[in-house]
């Protein structure tokens, strides 16, 4: 009897917290708005539902063999010394690893195909560029070809891939927009590429997702996702409303100060080499052999050395 | 004079530190009267502080344990109800910077003083009557292992009220740990307290690994240990290999920090990037430490209630060594979005799922042994299948972390908090309660109280679910880790829910203590005089419970896995009791107790506290003070004593007599 009082409990437990899984549907990353997101949605549930060939079974089996054979169950079988079956044996290692190679192949495509450095390619349209700078405790976003820069707010044309220059100029942080996919860190001194697309337009809140400190929380900026033309019209506007000027000496020692909860601001003119000023000015005290700043492959080759 | 350290340094402005300072002292004068009117030192000294008993260090590591799981919690249920108010603008209660340090309190107290001396403790308990030794290789060692623990836990918990605790995480990421971006001292606390404590750690992993190795009864090979030593063997040997990667990580950033080194500044060459390989080289294999005992106590238990032999030894042994070995080339899996390559990263998801494989073998080996068994639904067998439920749905979502272009939107969310609660809620805090209630009547002589112990479970268990499962749905909106507020206010009901979680975890908590209350109040109720209160099947349960100081009077001989069931198989279920009348007895050779064990100890908490504050002659004073009581322990011949063949033929009656009475 007391066996079947817990498992009422549980039942109604799970029926309690199917509305709360229900509702993940129209979550960022269950209703993304990019390729890349739209490719780990399918990841994430075909990861899930694979391993479901599992976990189910498991589940149902512990809940029947623990009232089977409970105790006061005279009726099932007994047997104390058996403790070996070659046959069960080979069917519990055999079904994780065939598993585990469907997903491994999965793996190894998606590591590939969802690499962040990869570009994606789409038929005629360019890629178009942004250099994103975590400071403390705020983003800077720098349009190399607009000649613009934003704190705390990022616009993209939609339809448009989006290459993302990612550095830092304090401590480690992480550029993560949950709705268009992929995060990646961002670290002083070091070039990371991340590339990303939106397919319709809308406003996201983009976000630091890798704690940097006490205005961590405060580091979000709304990403516009907007047609050719709407962006061209924001570029504009940043330039119209905006008399400010940055440079690596002009402007910026005064930005990456500590603040916390930074408005949007906006800068007119901005120097082309803010971004490898920033990357250099860490670089002090490293032999030439590095190379020059700024090439395209070294933020990939830096962290890939690490990681060996 | 004193270094940076001031009257400023004590946090007087902060109501909530002030009043839990004062509960603490009230509570701390209240025990210190209680133990001198009771007249308690001398015993608490001799009996206790300077006792080199395995079984006493054991449960000390899990008094100590139990405590910090108090203050652990509290950190948690303070950020949960933070994260509960502070939506849509709403600073909630906490400022981040006392936010910052709770959430990393939370962790360092929970892995390193709740989760790591609960296996410990119970390694302690256990090992050595499991394979029939006296004690341990190395009895002064154990001794200063729980002592250089004890001075990292006054280390973390005097930081509360002088000074500051880390604003980095529990794990420190440098450059945000460096001297420019926390120049307070709460890093510094972070550093001396887990220096201190890990090689405690580190001393504790050679000392069992010998003590397995070289001390097993006569017949005891390799592959008759029984399966929770072996899981702590494998533990241990992961604690040799990946403890001194922490110590070295941690002094790298300590030159860093005093000396102006720059192994992981932003400039000067330093690279941020080798702390955070480093410290999960140490970091991964860490969780399989922790992990893998608790998998032996649920094969202990599994098989005891079953009352059936655990199915598959042999795999089992097996894949606790392919996960010992698996757990040191898979720590890239916690930095895929650092932006190694895709074959970098390729290779350490691959690398983690298949850990997935021996796990789920044993999964499966223990429903195996329940198969066909008798199962009794006490409280560590709910403990036990609390544990295969939760921990098969904790490693799935672990499998889908461990998918790189998955963990690209994954990674530094809720995703990642639900996903480890799940593992180290659901695996190891689970196995230690389990152990915990199915070890108590060998460490005291009675059982623990049922009911509490199965309202405890309940409450742990659905709390957790909770607690946890709004996490992995918010995860999925965004949400990401460490936030001391959020701007979102869609996020704020399920954050209640979470919240309401951990209200029911507190009540688990507060069942086991009322369990402990209970158990001691009806301890002549409970009281097992056998030694073998659930018809055990290893040694441990061979001896009188609480076993003699000298565990043996003779040590006994092995010929099988289970020997000692079969034994009392062959003798219609009953454990043979020799007569002790007709036995003759021994002197027995046995280590003495230890006054530089403490006496280290409490010089460590001088040396790291002076260091933290940079009193440099206070430094100099705990330096010499440890080493002073170092070499008199070194010079100090008289160790060791014969405990008289009469002594253990009295105290062996005894136990006969009283087991005689109550058949």
């Amino acid at each position: 009897m007391r066996e079947k009082s817990y498992l009422r409990v549980l039942g109604a437990v799970l029926l309690a917290a199917l509305p709360l899984l229900l509702s993940g549907c129209s979550s960022a990353l269950m209703d993304p708005k990019g390729q890349v997101g739209e490719e780990q949605k399918v990841l994430i549930i075909t990861a899930f539902a694979l391993m479901l060939i599992v976990v189910i079974p498991v589940i149902v089996m512990t809940l029947l063999f623990a009232y089977r054979y409970r105790e006061s169950n005279k009726d099932a079988t007994y047997k104390p010394n058996w403790a070996h079956s070659t046959a069960i044996e080979i069917v519990v290692w055999l079904i994780p690893c065939v598993i585990i190679v469907v997903l491994a192949i999965l793996t190894w495509v998606t590591s590939h195909s969802l690499n962040p450095m990869k570009p994606i390619a789409e038929d005629g349209k360019e890629t178009m560029e942004i250099q994103a700078v975590s400071l403390d405790w705020k983003w800077l976003f720098i349009y190399p070809d607009q000649h613009i820069a934003t704190v705390n707010e990022l616009a993209i044309p939609t339809d448009t891939p989006i290459r993302f220059h990612i550095s830092s100029g304090s401590v480690m942080n992480a550029f993560w927009v949950p709705e268009l996919g992929s995060q990646i860190y961002a670290m002083a001194g070091m070039d990371s590429q991340l590339h990303l697309i939106a397919d319709e337009t809308g406003e996201w809140q983009g976000k630091s997702s890798n704690y940097s400190g006490a205005g961590f929380a405060g580091m979000t900026f709304p990403t516009h996702s907007m047609t050719q033309e709407d962006f061209k019209a924001w570029v504009q506007k940043v330039k119209d409303e905006s008399t400010q000027t940055l440079s690596f000496d002009d402007g910026y020692q005064e930005l990456a100060k500590p603040s916390e909860d930074v408005p949007v601001q906006y800068f007119s003119k901005v120097s082309p080499n803010l971004y490898n000023d920033i990357l250099n000015s860490f670089r002090k005290g490293i032999s030439d052999e590095h190379g020059e700043i700024g090439e395209q492959e070294h933020g990939e080759r830096m962290s890939a050395e690490a990681a060996e | 004079m004193f270094g940076k350290l001031s009257l400023e340094s004590i946090p007087f402005h902060e109501p909530i530190i002030m009043s839990t300072v004062a509960v603490i002292a009230i509570v701390g004068a209240a025990l210190v009267g209680w133990i001198t009117v009771n007249k308690k030192w001398t015993y608490l000294w001799s009996e206790w502080i300077t006792s080199i008993d395995h079984k006493k260090l054991g449960i000390m590591y899990f008094l100590v344990a139990l405590v910090m799981l108090v203050r652990g919690f509290a950190d948690a249920i303070m950020m949960r109800t933070q994260q509960a108010m502070a939506a849509g603008g709403a600073e909630g209660y906490l400022p981040p910077e006392h936010y910052d340090q709770i959430f990393s309190a939370h962790g360092v107290i929970m892995i390193f003083f709740v989760a790591m001396p609960m296996v410990i403790g119970l390694m302690n308990l256990v090992v050595p009557l499991q394979i029939g030794a006296r004690d341990v290789a190395f009895p002064f060692m154990n001794n200063l292992s729980f002592w250089l623990f004890a001075a990292g836990v006054v280390l973390v918990n005097v930081s509360l009220f002088v000074g500051e605790f880390a604003k980095t995480g529990w794990l420190a990421y440098a450059p945000l740990s460096e001297a420019k971006y926390s120049p307070g001292v709460g890093v510094d606390y972070w550093i001396w307290a887990l220096q201190i404590s890990g090689i405690g750690t580190t001393l504790t992993g050679i000392n069992f690994f010998v003590t397995i190795m070289k001390m097993r009864t006569k017949g005891m090979t390799l592959f008759r240990l029984p399966i929770f030593t072996w899981t702590c063997l494998v533990t241990n040997v992961l604690i040799i290999a990946a403890f001194p990667i922490l110590t070295a990580t941690i002094a790298l950033l300590t030159l860093d920090r005093y000396f102006d080194f720059h192994f992981f500044t932003n400039d000067m060459g330093g690279n941020m990037m080798m702390y955070v390989n480093l410290i999960w080289a140490w970091g991964h294999p860490e969780v399989y430490i922790l992990i893998l005992p608790a998998f032996g106590v649920f094969s202990e238990v599994i098989s005891t209630f079953a009352k059936k032999r655990l199915f598959g030894y042999n795999t089992m042994v097996w894949a606790t060594l392919a996960i010992g070995v698996l757990s040191f080339i898979v720590w890239l899996h916690h930095f895929f979005t650092m932006g190694a390559g895709a074959n970098v990263n390729a290779f350490f998801g691959i690398m983690t799922m298949i850990i997935a494989i021996p796990t789920g073998v044993k999964i499966f080996n223990w429903l195996f042994t329940m198969y066909r068994g008798r199962l009794e639904l006490t409280s560590p067998v709910l403990w036990t299948l609390g544990f295969i439920i939760t921990f098969t749905l904790g490693g799935m979502t672990g499998v889908m972390l461990a998918v790189p272009a998955a963990d690209f939107v994954l990674h530094n969310s809720l995703f990642v908090i639900a996903h480890f609660h799940n593992v180290i809620i659901g695996g190891v805090v689970f196995g230690m309660m389990a152990g915990y209630t199915f070890w108590f009547p060998k460490a005291f002589g009675f059982k623990l109280d049922e009911k509490w112990g199965k309202r405890s479970f309940w409450f742990w268990l659905v709390g957790f679910y909770v607690a946890f499962m709004p996490l992995y749905i918010l995860s999925f909106y965004g949400a990401v880790r460490r936030m001391q507020s959020y701007a979102n206010t869609e996020w704020q009901p399920l954050m209640i829910v979470a919240w309401f979680g951990a209200v029911l975890i507190l009540c688990g908590i507060a069942c086991t203590a009322i369990q402990l209350i209970v158990s001691i109040r009806d301890r002549e109720k409970n009281r097992d005089v056998t030694g073998d209160p659930w018809n055990g099947r290893t040694l441990e349960w061979a001896v009188s419970s609480p076993p003699p100081y000298y565990n043996f009077a003779h040590l006994p001989e092995i010929h099988s896995i289970d020997n000692f069931w079969e034994d009392k198989q062959k003798n219609q279920g009953k454990a043979q009791l020799a007569d002790p009348e007709a036995i003759e007895y021994k002197d027995i050779h046995m280590p003495r107790n230890t006054v530089a064990g403490p006496v280290m100890g409490a010089f460590s908490i001088v040396f790291g506290f002076a260091l933290v504050w940079h009193i440099w002659w206070l430094v100099g004073v705990g330096a010499l003070g440890m080493f002073a009581a170092f070499m008199g322990r070194i010079f100090n011949e008289d160790i060791d004593y014969y405990v008289p063949a009469e002594e253990v033929k009295r105290i062996e009656t005894e136990h006969h007599k009283q087991v005689e009475m109550q058949a």
